[in-house]
C-alpha cells in the first residue's frame, strides 16, 4: 500500500516528458466540447418544451401535453449531463489555467460569475419547481416556471459568451501592472463578437433540437406504420390507426404527437439554418478584421483571393511550416470569400503568406525570456494554426449544418400526407442525421478555439491603443501543476466521461424507444389508483 | 478603496455559509442513502426530500467559485491548483452524484440501483470532504511561492487542517441532515433522525468547531472571538433542544452555529485570503489579492440585485415544497417498457 502510494507520487509529480500545456489543452478541448454536447440541446429543447406547454395551456389539447412531458423527459436526461460537466469547466480555469486567472480574472472573472448569479441559480431552481411542481403549483406559475428556466439557459450563454468572445477580441481593457484590467464594462458587454456570436450559438442550438425532434419523430412515424398502426390506403391517404393490446401506447393522440413534432422540428431546423448562416456571415466579417490569421487558415488559403475554396489540396499540415507555398485550391467559387468577409467580391483577402511577417514584425518571431513560458521560453513562435484543422472544421460545419436544413426540407415534403414513407432505411437515416447538428457545433467551436492559436487572448489588430492586451496559450497554464497531475485527471475525466456518454446514451435510447407512455406512466394507471396522498407528491424519483 | 475588497470577502464568505448551510443537508442526505435508509422506499423518501432543491444548493458552490475569480483571481488560481488532484476527485464526486439523483430511479435492475446508490453516497461524502479540506487549507495556509504557486509536490497541501476540515464538513453534514430529515419526513425515518440528533449532535459539531478556534488560535483573533462563542452558545442550544425534539429549533440552532462558525473563520482569518506557509510575505491578502474598485463596483451592483432575489425565489421553493413526504406517499418504481 505505501509502496504503491510512493509509486503514485512520482507518477505525479513527474515533470519532463509529459508536457504540462499540452495535456491541459486536450483536457479543456476534451471537456468543453463534451459540456457542449449536451449544452445545445438544452438551450434548443427547453425552449420548444415551453413553447408545447404553451400551447398546451392555451388550448387544452392533450397531444400538447403529452408533447411537453415526453420531450421534457429527454430534455431532463439531456439536462443534468450538462451541470455535471459544467461544473468541471467552472473549476478547470483556476486548476489548470491559473496563469491565464491571473492575468484575465479581473475582466474574464465577471461576466463568469454574473452567468452563476443570475442565470445558474434561477435555471436550476426554477427546474427543480417544474419537475416538482406539476399538479402542486398553479398551472399558470408552473408553465411560467419552464419558461424562466429556458430564458435563464439562453442567459447563461450570453455572459459565458461575452467572456469566450473577449479572448477573441479584448476590448474595454487597458493593461495595468501585466494584467489585463476592465476599465469599460459595456464595451466588454457589447463586444460585437460577442453579439454576433450569440445569436450564431443560439441557433446552432436550435438546428440541435429541431433535428433531434425530427429524427425521434419520424422514428415513431415509421414504427406505428411499419406495424401496421397507420396505414396509407389505396388512394394514398393516410388512415390512424390505434392499437389495442399495447393500450394508450399507440393511440390516435399519440399520432398527433408525432407528425406535429416532426413538423415543428423540421421548420425549427430550417428556419435556425437560416439564423446561422446570416449570424455566421457576420462573424465571418468580423473575423476577417479581428483575426485575420484565423481567417486564412480556415480558407487554408497561402496567398492573397477572393474565392472561397471548395477543395484544397497539398501538405495542410503547419507543423513547423513558416510558409505554406504547397497549397492549391483545386476548386474555388471566385469572389465567395470575399463576400463572406466583407459584402462585396473584390476584396482581397489576405493569405498566410501575407500575414505571417505582419505578424512576426507585429508580436516578435520568439516567446520572451520569461520563466512564465517554461521549456518553451525563447523559443520560435508558430502564428500558423494547424490548418487541417481549421480548413476541414470550417467546413464540417456549414456542411453537416446544411446537410441538416436539405434534410428537414426533404422531410416536410415526404411528410406533407400526413406520415412519413415506409422505408426502413429513411428511418434510420432519420435517426441518425440527428448527430449531423451535433457535429457542425463541435466542429464550429473546435475550428474557433484552435483557430485562435498560438493566442489564448488574441491580440486586437483593429482596436487603437490595446494592442497589447494578449496572451499566448503557453504562458496561460499553471505553472505550479505538473504533467503527471494533469495527466492523472485528463485519464480521469475522459474515462469518466466515456462512461457516462454510455449511460446517457443507453437513457435516452431506452425513453425515446419507451415513447410517451415512458415518460407519462400515468397513462397506464386506472383512474381509481389515485390516492389521497398524490398532493404531496405529484412527481417522485 | 480597501472597502471593497473587505466586502468582497465578506460576500464570499456569505456565500460559502449559504453553500455549507443549504448543500450541507443534500450532501448529508446523500451520505445517508447507503446507512440510515433501511429498505428502498425509505431511500426514495430520502431524494424526495432534497430532489427539488439540490441543484439550486449546488449553484451556491458554482457562484462561490466564480465569486471568488472575479474578485480575487489570483486566490482562486493559488488555491484551485494548488489542490488539483483533490478538486479533481471533488470534480468526480459531484459528476457522479448529479447524474446518479436523475438516473437511479431509471435503472433496470437492483443491481443497477444499488451502484448509482453507492454514487450518491461516495459522491456526496468526497465532495463534503474536498470542500472541507480547500476551506481548511485556504484558512490556515499552503506552501505557495512568490508567485502564488504550490511548491513540494503533488500532495504539499495534504496536513491534519485538511483532514480536520474535511472531517468537520462531513460530520456536520450528517448530523445536518438529520436534523433536516425531521423537518421534512415522517414515520420512522423523522423518529430515527430524532434520536441520533439527540444522541450525536455534540460530537458531530466538535470538529468543525476545532477548526474555528484553531483558525481564531492561529491568528490571535479578538474580533472572531464574538461569533466563536455565538457558535458555541448555537451547539449548546441546539443539543438542548434536540434532547427535547423540538426539530425546528434544533434546525435554527444548527444553522445559527454553522453560519456563525464561518464568520469566526473568517473573521479571523482577515485579511489574509491564503496564507502561505512558506514566507508570510506571500501571503494572499484581500488587499493584495483582489481585482480593481472598477470590477468590484460592478459586481457589487449586480450581486446587490442578484443575491436578495436568490434568496427570495430559494426560500419560496422550500415553502412550495414545505410539506413532509413519508413512506406512504412514494408511488410505486415503475420501469421504462419498450413499446418497440
Ligand atoms: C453557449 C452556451 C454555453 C457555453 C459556451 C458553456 N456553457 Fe456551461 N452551460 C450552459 C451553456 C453554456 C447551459 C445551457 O446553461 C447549461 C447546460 C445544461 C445546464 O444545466 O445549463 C450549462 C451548465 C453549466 C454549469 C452547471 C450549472 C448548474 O449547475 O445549473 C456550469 C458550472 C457551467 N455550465 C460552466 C461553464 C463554463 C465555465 C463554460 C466555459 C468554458 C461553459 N459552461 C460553456
Ligand atoms: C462550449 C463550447 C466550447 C468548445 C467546444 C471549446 C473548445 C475548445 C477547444 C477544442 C480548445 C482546445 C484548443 C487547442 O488546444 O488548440 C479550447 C481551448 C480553450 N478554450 Fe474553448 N471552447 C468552448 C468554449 C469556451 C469558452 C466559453 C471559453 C471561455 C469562457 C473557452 C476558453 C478556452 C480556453 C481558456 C482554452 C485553453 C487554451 C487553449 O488550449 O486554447 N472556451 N476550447
Ligand atoms: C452557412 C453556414 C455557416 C457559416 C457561414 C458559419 C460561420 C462561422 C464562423 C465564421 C465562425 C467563427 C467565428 C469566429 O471564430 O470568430 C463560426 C463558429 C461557430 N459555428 Fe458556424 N457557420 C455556419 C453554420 C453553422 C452551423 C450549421 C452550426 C451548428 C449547428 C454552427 C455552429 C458554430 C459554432 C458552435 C461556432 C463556434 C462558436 C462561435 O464562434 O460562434 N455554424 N461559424
Amino acid at each position: 500500500m505505501a509502496a504503491l502510494l510512493m509509486l503514485a507520487k512520482g507518477f505525479l509529480s513527474e515533470g519532463q516528458g509529459m508536457d504540462a500545456l499540452e495535456i491541459a489543452r486536450w483536457q479543456f478541448g476534451i471537456t468543453t466540447v463534451y459540456h457542449f454536447l449536451m449544452v445545445p440541446l438544452t438551450i434548443g429543447l427547453g425552449l420548444v418544451v415551453a413553447v408545447m406547454q404553451t400551447v398546451w395551456h392555451r388550448t387544452g389539447k392533450e397531444e400538447y401535453l403529452r408533447m411537453t412531458k415526453f420531450w421534457g423527459k429527454l430534455f431532463l436526461i439531456n439536462f443534468i449531463m450538462g451541470v455535471a460537466t459544467g461544473i468541471v469547466q467552472e473549476f478547470q480555469f483556476g486548476m489548470a489555467w491559473s496563469e491565464y486567472s491571473r492575468f484575465v480574472g479581473d475582466v474574464f472573472g465577471a461576466p463568469l460569475a454574473m452567468e452563476a448569479l443570475l442565470a445558474f441559480f434561477i435555471e436550476s431552481t426554477f427546474l427543480g419547481l417544474w419537475i416538482f411542481g406539476w399538479g402542486r403549483l398553479p398551472k399558470r406559475i408552473h408553465l411560467a416556471t419552464i419558461w424562466i428556466v429556458s430564458v435563464a439557459s439562453i442567459l447563461s450563454a450570453y455572459f459565458i459568451l461575452v467572456a469566450n468572445s473577449w479572448m477573441q477580441h479584448p476590448v474595454g481593457t487597458e493593461m495595468i501592472d501585466g494584467r489585463a484590467t476592465m476599465v469599460d464594462a459595456w464595451a466588454v458587454f457589447t463586444n460585437n463578437t460577442a453579439l454576433v456570436t450569440f445569436p450564431h450559438t443560439i441557433f446552432g442550438g436550435f438546428a440541435v433540437a429541431g433535428g433531434f425532434l425530427l429524427g425521434i419523430s419520424w422514428y415513431h412515424l415509421h414504427k406505428r406504420r411499419s406495424s401496421g398502426v397507420d396505414v396509407v390506403n389505396a388512394s394514398g391517404n393516410l388512415i390512424v390507426g390505434e392499437s389495442v393490446t399495447l393500450g394508450r401506447n399507440r393511440d390516435k393522440v399519440d399520432y398527433k404527437v408525432w407528425i406535429k413534432s416532426l413538423r415543428i422540428g423540421a421548420a425549427i431546423a430550417l428556419v435556425s439554418f437560416l439564423g446561422v448562416a446570416f449570424s455566421g456571415h457576420a462573424q465571418a466579417q468580423l473575423m476577417f478584421e479581428q483575426q485575420p490569421m484565423k481567417m486564412a487558415a480556415a480558407e487554408a488559403a497561402c496567398h492573397d483571393g477572393t474565392g472561397f475554396s471548395i477543395l484544397s489540396i497539398g501538405n495542410l499540415r503547419s507543423e513547423g511550416a513558416t510558409t505554406c507555398d504547397d497549397m492549391v485550391a483545386v476548386w474555388e467559387l471566385p469572389g465567395l470569400l470575399s463576400f463572406l468577409a466583407h459584402n462585396d467580391f473584390d476584396t482581397e483577402i489576405k493569405g498566410v503568406n501575407t500575414l505571417l511577417p505582419e505578424y512576426q514584425e507585429k508580436y516578435g518571431t520568439h516567446l520572451p525570456d520569461d520563466p512564465i513560458y517554461g521549456e518553451r521560453a525563447g523559443s520560435e513562435i508558430n502564428y500558423l494554426p494547424i490548418m487541417e484543422v481549421t480548413y476541414w472544421g470550417f467546413r464540417l460545419m456549414i456542411t453537416l449544418g446544411g446537410l441538416s436544413a436539405v434534410a428537414a426540407g426533404v422531410a416536410l415534403w415526404l411528410t406533407r400526407k400526413g406520415t412519413v414513407p415506409q422505408s426502413k432505411w429513411l428511418s434510420r437515416l432519420a435517426l441518425f442525421g440527428m448527430l449531423a447538428p451535433f457535429g457542425a457545433n463541435s466542429a464550429g467551436w473546435i475550428f474557433t478555439e484552435m483557430g485562435r492559436q498560438p493566442f489564448v487572448v488574441a491580440p486586437n489588430p483593429s482596436f487603437e491603443g490595446i494592442d497589447q492586451v494578449f496572451m499566448y496559450t503557453a504562458a496561460a497554464v499553471s505553472p505550479g501543476v505538473s504533467g503527471g497531475e494533469m495527466l492523472f485527471s485528463l485519464i480521469t475525466l475522459t474515462l469518466v466521461y466515456a462512461f457516462l456518454l454510455v449511460v446517457e446514451v443507453v437513457l435516452l435510447t431506452r425513453y425515446i424507444r419507451g415513447g410517451i407512455g415512458s415518460a407519462m406512466p400515468e397513462l397506464h394507471d386506472h383512474p381509481d389508483d389515485d390516492s389521497e396522498d398524490t398532493d404531496v407528491l405529484s412527481f417522485a424519483y | 478603496m480597501d472597502f471593497l475588497p473587505t466586502l468582497w470577502f465578506i460576500l464570499i464568505a456569505v456565500l460559502w455559509g449559504g453553500y455549507l448551510f443549504l448543500e450541507g443537508f443534500d450532501l448529508g442526505v446523500g451520505m445517508l442513502m447507503k446507512t440510515f435508509a433501511k429498505n428502498e422506499k425509505q431511500r426514495r423518501v430520502l431524494l424526495n426530500t432534497i430532489g427539488p432543491v439540490w441543484d439550486g444548493n449546488e449553484v451556491w458552490l458554482i457562484t462561490a467559485g466564480a465569486a471568488t475569480f472575479a474578485a480575487f483571481p489570483d486566490w482562486y488560481a493559488s488555491l484551485f491548483s494548488a489542490l488539483y488532484i483533490p478538486l479533481t476527485l471533488v470534480l468526480v464526486a459531484l459528476i457522479f452524484r448529479a447524474v446518479a439523483f436523475e438516473y437511479r430511479g431509471k435503472a433496470h435492475t437492483d443491481a443497477v440501483r444499488n451502484a448509482w446508490d453507492w454514487a450518491i453516497s461516495l459522491g456526496s461524502f468526497f465532495a463534503a470532504f474536498g470542500v472541507g479540506a480547500m476551506l481548511a487549507l485556504s484558512t490556515t495556509g499552503l506552501p505557495l511561492d512568490a508567485n502564488g504557486d504550490r511548491v513540494g509536490g503533488p500532495f504539499a497541501w495534504f496536513n491534519m487542517y485538511a483532514v480536520l476540515g474535511g472531517i468537520g464538513v462531513v460530520a456536520f453534514c450528517l448530523v445536518h441532515a438529520l436534523a433536516f430529515l425531521g423537518l421534512k419526513t415522517d414515520g420512522d425515518i423523522r423518529r430515527r433522525a430524532a434520536k441520533l440528533v439527540a444522541r450525536w449532535l455534540p460530537v458531530a459539531l466538535l470538529p468543525l468547531a476545532a477548526w474555528a478556534v484553531a483558525v481564531v488560535l492561529l491568528n490571535l483573533s479578538v474580533a472572531a472571538l464574538a461569533p466563536l462563542a455565538l457558535a458555541v452558545v448555537a451547539l449548546v442550544f441546539a443539543f438542548i433542544q434536540a434532547r427535547k425534539y423540538n426539530e425546528g429549533l434544533v434546525f435554527l440552532g444548527m444553522a445559527v452555529f454553522l453560519l456563525a462558525g464561518v464568520a469566526a473563520i473568517f473573521v479571523a482569518a482577515f485579511p489574509n485570503v491564503l496564507p502561505s506557509s512558506i514566507d508570510a510575505a506571500y501571503n494572499l491578502t484581500v488587499y493584495n489579492a483582489s481585482s480593481t474598485p472598477y470590477t468590484l463596483k460592478l459586481m457589487s451592483i449586480v450581486a446587490a440585485f442578484g443575491l436578495p432575489l436568490v434568496l427570495v425565489y430559494q426560500g419560496w421553493t422550500y415553502w412550495v415544497f414545505r410539506k413532509r413526504i413519508s413512506e406512504s406517499h412514494i408511488p410505486d418504481a415503475r420501469v421504462v417498457t419498450s413499446i418497440v
